[in-house]
């Protein structure tokens, strides 16, 4: 099998501080790898430099693109990247004030992405926002509801429905339970497993929440100071930490 | 040819936070299981039984040494053939059930089967089997497990490791907790899983029950660092 994302040795400086150095790790189809430590260890610009938000100093982002199979996405021009974070791509920010359109409504929100790749038929994309809205857990009566009108949780949701309405094979999640109240968490844990075995789907996921990679992620990559120090099963590397940075991590958590 | 083979594994934990101790918990352990046939560790708490469990699922690192599960070597394959083993051949009921919050019972249970691309109805199907044949009221089965007794939620983890056919089980104390009705549908289902040519390794304080199930024990005690005769 083709891996669907393979990244070799990217890294990112800013001036003489390490953004993240030389970080490699292949991603199949249908896995979930997760990203932890501590805020500063350079996991968000490493997320930030996968999905192109960010430009790498060196290193190759490749990309198993469906035309053209493995593509280095750092050397394509900035249309094709651009059409590639609309259609394969998706970006779930910790925020959903960063990835939703504030002003527009829930279905319109859902629907411009689908427009972005050429729907037209106004009744298609109600219907399909409709659907995706449903997905999330979302009432149809509130498809016309802008999502300042919404909770952060239904903003969470909303955000990750205009995410996946057009059936992208990756995924990016930056802290995408984070500022939720446990119980909704949970709610988006659950519909993020059930997306991710239903859809094939890939994603990569950065969080600090130990219990949250525990429950969504295949595979875990621990970052300190810029670096990668440990790799392997989530549930591995959460059980047997092999360097002294993780077994301080995974021995901090408080226990509820 | 046995399903699981294991031989030379060593391993130590090392305390890199306090002062770099190093703990030595196994050391050339070596066993085998045959299809069909069910193995049981015994050794006084802390002889490493679980510990060598966890190791087979590759849960644990091993340091040296080989585990043989079908034709992956769980000490050396990668994260994803490890993932690829659990999904279809390695099936483990751990002593905890470790769920998503809020999703019901009944799913829970389906999860491994739809992991394997098996169809929703086929799945519930098999599940609802399961939890009734293990005495979880239906009126439990929309209900998340996580506010379930713990007799209840160790039920529910043996339904969802039974789920799926695995040709290899890990069970760690599949009976502790439960009343002899409970019980005995457990040994039973260990029975049938044996029948079909499962490959099993479990632990078991209950010696009843042991003697029942198990085809021969291992004394995990002879892997013992600074233990062993």
């Amino acid at each position: 099998m083709t891996p669907l994302l393979q990244v070799k040795g990217l890294t990112k400086r800013y001036g003489a501080r390490i953004g993240c150095a030389d970080v490699s790790f292949d991603l199949y189809p249908g896995e979930v790898m997760g990203i932890v430590g501590e805020s500063g260890s350079g996991k968000s610009t490493l997320l930030n430099c996968l999905a192109g938000h960010l430009e790498a100093d060196s290193g190759a982002v490749m990309f198993d693109t469906r035309a053209e199979g493995l593509r280095d996405v750092r050397a394509m021009s900035e249309p094709e990247r651009r059409m590639l974070a609309r259609t394969d791509w998706a970006f779930v920010h910790q925020n959903p004030r960063d990835g939703l359109r504030m002003g527009v409504s829930a279905g319109g929100n859902v629907g411009e992405r689908l427009m972005a790749v050429g729907a037209r038929h106004y009744g298609d994309i109600r219907a399909q926002a409709q659907d995706w809205l449903g997905r999330v857990e979302i009432a149809a009566d509130r498809i016309d509801d802008r999502p300042t009108a919404f909770s952060g949780g239904m903003q969470q949701r909303l955000q990750i429905a205009r995410n996946l309405v057009t059936g992208p094979r990756l995924v990016f999640m930056d802290e995408p339970t984070g500022g939720l109240d446990v119980s909704v968490q949970a709610r988006l844990l659950d519909l993020l497993r059930g997306l991710v075995r239903e859809m094939g789907l890939s994603a990569v996921i950065v969080t600090h929440d130990l219990a949250v990679v525990r429950l969504l992620a295949h595979r875990l990559m621990v970052m300190k100071s810029g670096h990668v120090v440990e790799a392997g099963l989530t549930d591995q590397v959460l059980d047997d930490p092999q360097h002294g940075y993780t077994q301080l991590l995974v021995s901090s958590v408080l226990q509820a | 040819m046995a399903m699981i083979e294991i031989s030379n594994l060593s391993k130590n934990f090392v305390l890199h936070n306090q002062g770099g101790t190093v703990i030595p918990v196994m050391r050339d352990a070596a066993l085998s299981v045959a299809p069909g046939e069910c193995v049981g560790l015994i050794g006084a708490s802390g002889a490493g039984k679980s510990t060598l469990m966890r190791m087979v699922y590759g849960n644990y690192l091993a340091d040296r040494g080989v585990i043989r599960v079908g034709d992956v070597d769980v000490a050396q394959a990668a994260p994803r053939e490890v993932l690829a083993l659990r999904r279809a051949t390695l099936g483990y009921v751990s002593q905890f059930l470790r769920v998503v919050p809020r999703v019901p019972t009944l799913d829970v249970v389906a999860e491994p089967l739809l992991a394997l691309g098996v169809t929703r109805e086929d799945a519930l199907g098999r599940a609802r089997d399961l939890l009734g044949r293990l005495n979880i009221p239906e009126r439990l089965w929309p209900l998340s497990p996580t506010t379930f007794s713990g007799g209840e939620q160790q039920r529910v983890n043996i339904a969802r490791g039974f789920a799926h056919g695995y040709p290899a089980l890990l069970l760690d104390e599949p009976t502790a907790s439960l009343d002899a009705a409970n019980r005995e549908v457990v040994l039973t289902l260990i029975e049938e899983a044996k029948a079909r040519g499962a490959a099993i390794l479990g632990i078991f304080h209950d010696e009843a029950a042991r003697d029942r199930v198990c085809t021969r024990v291992v004394d995990v005690t002879r892997f013992t660092p600074g233990l062993a005769a």
